[in-house]
C-alpha cells in the first residue's frame, strides 16, 4: 500500500476508535436518564444541560479515587484483568464495515472500515470468545470467595452461549456464502420488493436473529443475564474488589462490548449501512453516479450509527424492565433451548436453500 | 520484514512454552500456553493461512483454555498445597524416563525429517484461504473428516453419560 492510502487508513481506525470510546462515554449517561425516564424519575441532570458533563464528571472522579490493591490480591494478575477486558472490548470492532466506499480520484475506493480481511465473523466470533478472559482473571486474583464465584459463573455461561451464537451465526453463512462482513453488508443491498437496499438478512433469518440476540445479552453479561455481577447474592460479583479507574474500565468495557455487539447485529440481520430506497434519493440528489454514491456513502454512515443507537437503547430498555434470571434457568435456556433451536434453524436454512436453487426462486 | 517476524513470534513462542512448564503457579501456567496459542496463531497468519489461525484461537484460546483456567481456579492449586505432597522417588524416576524416551523419538524423527523442496515459482499462496481449504475438505478429504465428526459424537456421548445422575442420587 501506498503511504497516503496507508495514512488514511490509520485515520479511518484512529476515527473508529474515538468515536466507539466517545459512545461508550456517554452511554453511561444515556444509562442513566433512560432508567430514570422508565422508572419515572429524572436521572443525572445537574451538570451541564440535560446532565450531558455527568460522563466527564465520573471520569474525574474515577481518576481521583485511592488506587487501591487489596493485600491478599494477585498484584500483576489484579491489573492485568480490567486491562484485558478493555483490550478485547476495542479489539473487536476493527473488522466492522462502518459504511460503504468513498470514491476519489487520488486514492481510488476508500472503505470506511478498519480492516477488511475474508474471515470477519471468525474474527468478531474469536475476539468475542476471548472476552471473559478478563473477568476470570480479575475474579481470581482478587482473592475473594464472591469474585472467583463471579468469575467461575461468567466462564461457564460465556462457553455455554457461544455454541449457540456460533450456530445462529452458521445460517448466515450458509446464505450469505460469505464470512467478510463487508460482502454480507452488501449482499443486503439488493431490492427487495423493489424497494432499494432492503434485502435484509432479518427477513430471512427471523430465528436466527432471535437466538443472536438472546447470546449477545448473555455474551456482554447484561440484565436480564447479568449473573457474574448479581448485587443481591454475590456483593459485586467479579468486580466486588475492585474501585477506582480499574472498576471504571470493567464498566466501560461492558459498553464498548454493547456498541460492537450492537454493530454486529446492525450488520448481520439490518442491513449494516443500506437504508431503503437508497438508490433512488442518490439518484434524486446528484445524477454524476460518482458523486451520488459518496452522498449514499456518507448517509450509510450515519443510517449505521442509527441503528447501532436503537440497539443499545434496545439493550438499555431490557435491563430496565426484566428481572434476572436464576443460574440453572440460565444454562438450561441456553443448553435445552437455544442450542437445539439454533441447529432447527440451520436445519431449515439448508432445506430452504436447497428448495430454492431446485425450483430457481 | 516477515523472516524478522517469524524470529520474533518464534522466541515469544518457545519463551511462553517455556514458562508453561516452569511457572510455579498453575494459573500463570495457563496462560503462558493460552499465549502460546495466540503466537501460533501469529505464525498460521505468516503462512496466510487466515482460517487455521482463527479457529486456533477460537477453539483453543477461546474454549479449551478458558475450561482449563476454569478447573484450575476451582481447585486453587497454590505452592503450599503443592509441596505439602511429597512426591516419591520412583514418580521422579518413572518422569525422568519417559521424558527421556520423548525426547529420543523427537530427535530420531527430526533426523530423518525430509523437508520437501517448495517450489516457489508455481506456490499457490492462496492455499490456505476458506474456499480453498473448504474445498479440500469437502472432496478430497470428506471421509476423514465425516469420520472425525463421528468421533467427536461418541467423544460427546461419553461426556454425556459421565455427567448423568445416578437414579438413586439424591438431588441437590
Amino acid at each position: 500500500m501506498e503511504i497516503p492510502a496507508l495514512a488514511i487508513q490509520a485515520l479511518i481506525i484512529l476515527a473508529i476508535f474515538g468515536i466507539t470510546l466517545l459512545i461508550a462515554t456517554y452511554c453511561t449517561w444515556a444509562e442513566r436518564r433512560i432508567a430514570g425516564f422508565l422508572q419515572d424519575r429524572p436521572g443525572p441532570n445537574r451538570v451541564g444541560p440535560w446532565g450531558l458533563g455527568q460522563p466527564l464528571a465520573d471520569a474525574v472522579k474515577l481518576f481521583f479515587k485511592e488506587e487501591f490493591i487489596p493485600a491478599t490480591a494477585n498484584k500483576w494478575l489484579f491489573i492485568a484483568g480490567p486491562s484485558l477486558a478493555m483490550l478485547t472490548a476495542l479489539m473487536s470492532s476493527a473488522v466492522v464495515p462502518f459504511g460503504n466506499t468513498i470514491l476519489s480520484d487520488e486514492f481510488g475506493a476508500i472503505r470506511i472500515q478498519g480492516i477488511e480481511v475474508n474471515i470477519g465473523m471468525l474474527y468478531i466470533f474469536g475476539v468475542v470468545s476471548l472476552g471473559v478472559y478478563g473477568i476470570m482473571i480479575g475474579g481470581w486474583a482478587s482473592n475473594n470467595k464472591f469474585s472467583l464465584l463471579g468469575a467461575i459463573r461468567a466462564a461457564s455461561q460465556n462457553i455455554s452461549y457461544e455454541i449457540a451464537l456460533g450456530l445462529s451465526l452458521i445460517a448466515v453463512l450458509m446464505m450469505t456464502g460469505t464470512l467478510s462482513l463487508r460482502e454480507i453488508a452488501l449482499q443486503q443491498a439488493e431490492p427487495l420488493f423493489g424497494i432499494s437496499g432492503m434485502n435484509w438478512n432479518i427477513f430471512y433469518q427471523p430465528l436466527g436473529f432471535i437466538i443472536f440476540l438472546t447470546c449477545a445479552f448473555a455474551e456482554t453479561n447484561r440484565t436480564p443475564f447479568d449473573l457474574p455481577e448479581s448485587e443481591a447474592e454475590l456483593v459485586g460479583g467479579y468486580h466486588t474488589e475492585y474501585g477506582s479507574m480499574k472498576l471504571g474500565l470493567y464498566l466501560f468495557a461492558e459498553y464498548v462490548n454493547i456498541i460492537v455487539v450492537s454493530a454486529v447485529m446492525s450488520t448481520l440481520y439490518f442491513g449494516g449501512f443500506n437504508f431503503p430506497f437508497q438508490n433512488e434519493i442518490g439518484a434524486l440528489l446528484s445524477s454524476d453516479p460518482k458523486v451520488a454514491h459518496n452522498i449514499i456513502t456518507v448517509m450509510g454512515i450515519g443510517v449505521f450509527f442509527l441503528k447501532i443507537f436503537a440497539f443499545i437503547f434496545f439493550f438499555m430498555w431490557v435491563r430496565w424492565t426484566l428481572p434476572r434470571f436464576r443460574y440453572d434457568q440460565l444454562l438450561n435456556l441456553g443448553w435445552k433451548g437455544l442450542i437445539p433451536l439454533s441447529i432447527i434453524n440451520i436445519i431449515l436454512t439448508g432445506t430452504a436453500i436447497l428448495l430454492s436453487e431446485h425450483f430457481g426462486w | 520484514m516477515t523472516g524478522n517476524l517469524f524470529y520474533f513470534l518464534t522466541f515469544l513462542t518457545l519463551f511462553a512454552a517455556l514458562g508453561v512448564v516452569f511457572s510455579k503457579n498453575p494459573v500463570y501456567s495457563v496462560l503462558c500456553l493460552i499465549l502460546t496459542f495466540f503466537t501460533l496463531s501469529g505464525h498460521y497468519i505468516l503462512l496466510n493461512a487466515q482460517f487455521v489461525a482463527a479457529v486456533n484461537i477460537i477453539v483453543y484460546a477461546g474454549a479449551i483454555m478458558v475450561l482449563f483456567l476454569f478447573v484450575i481456579m476451582f481447585l486453587n492449586l497454590n505452592q503450599e498445597t503443592e509441596e505439602t505432597q511429597h512426591k516419591s522417588t520412583l514418580m521422579k524416576v518413572a518422569g525422568v524416563i519417559s521424558g527421556g524416551l520423548l525426547l529420543v523419538i523427537m530427535i530420531a524423527v527430526l533426523k530423518d525429517a525430509e523437508l520437501g523442496a517448495v517450489d516457489t515459482a508455481n506456490f499457490n499462496s492462496q492455499i490456505g484461504l476458506v474456499e480453498n481449504l473448504g474445498q479440500l475438505l469437502f472432496t478430497k478429504y470428506l471421509l476423514p473428516f465425516e469420520l472425525v465428526s463421528v468421533l467427536f459424537l461418541s467423544a460427546m456421548v461419553g461426556a454425556v453419560m459421565l455427567g448423568k445422575k445416578e437414579t438413586q442420587q439424591r438431588h441437590f
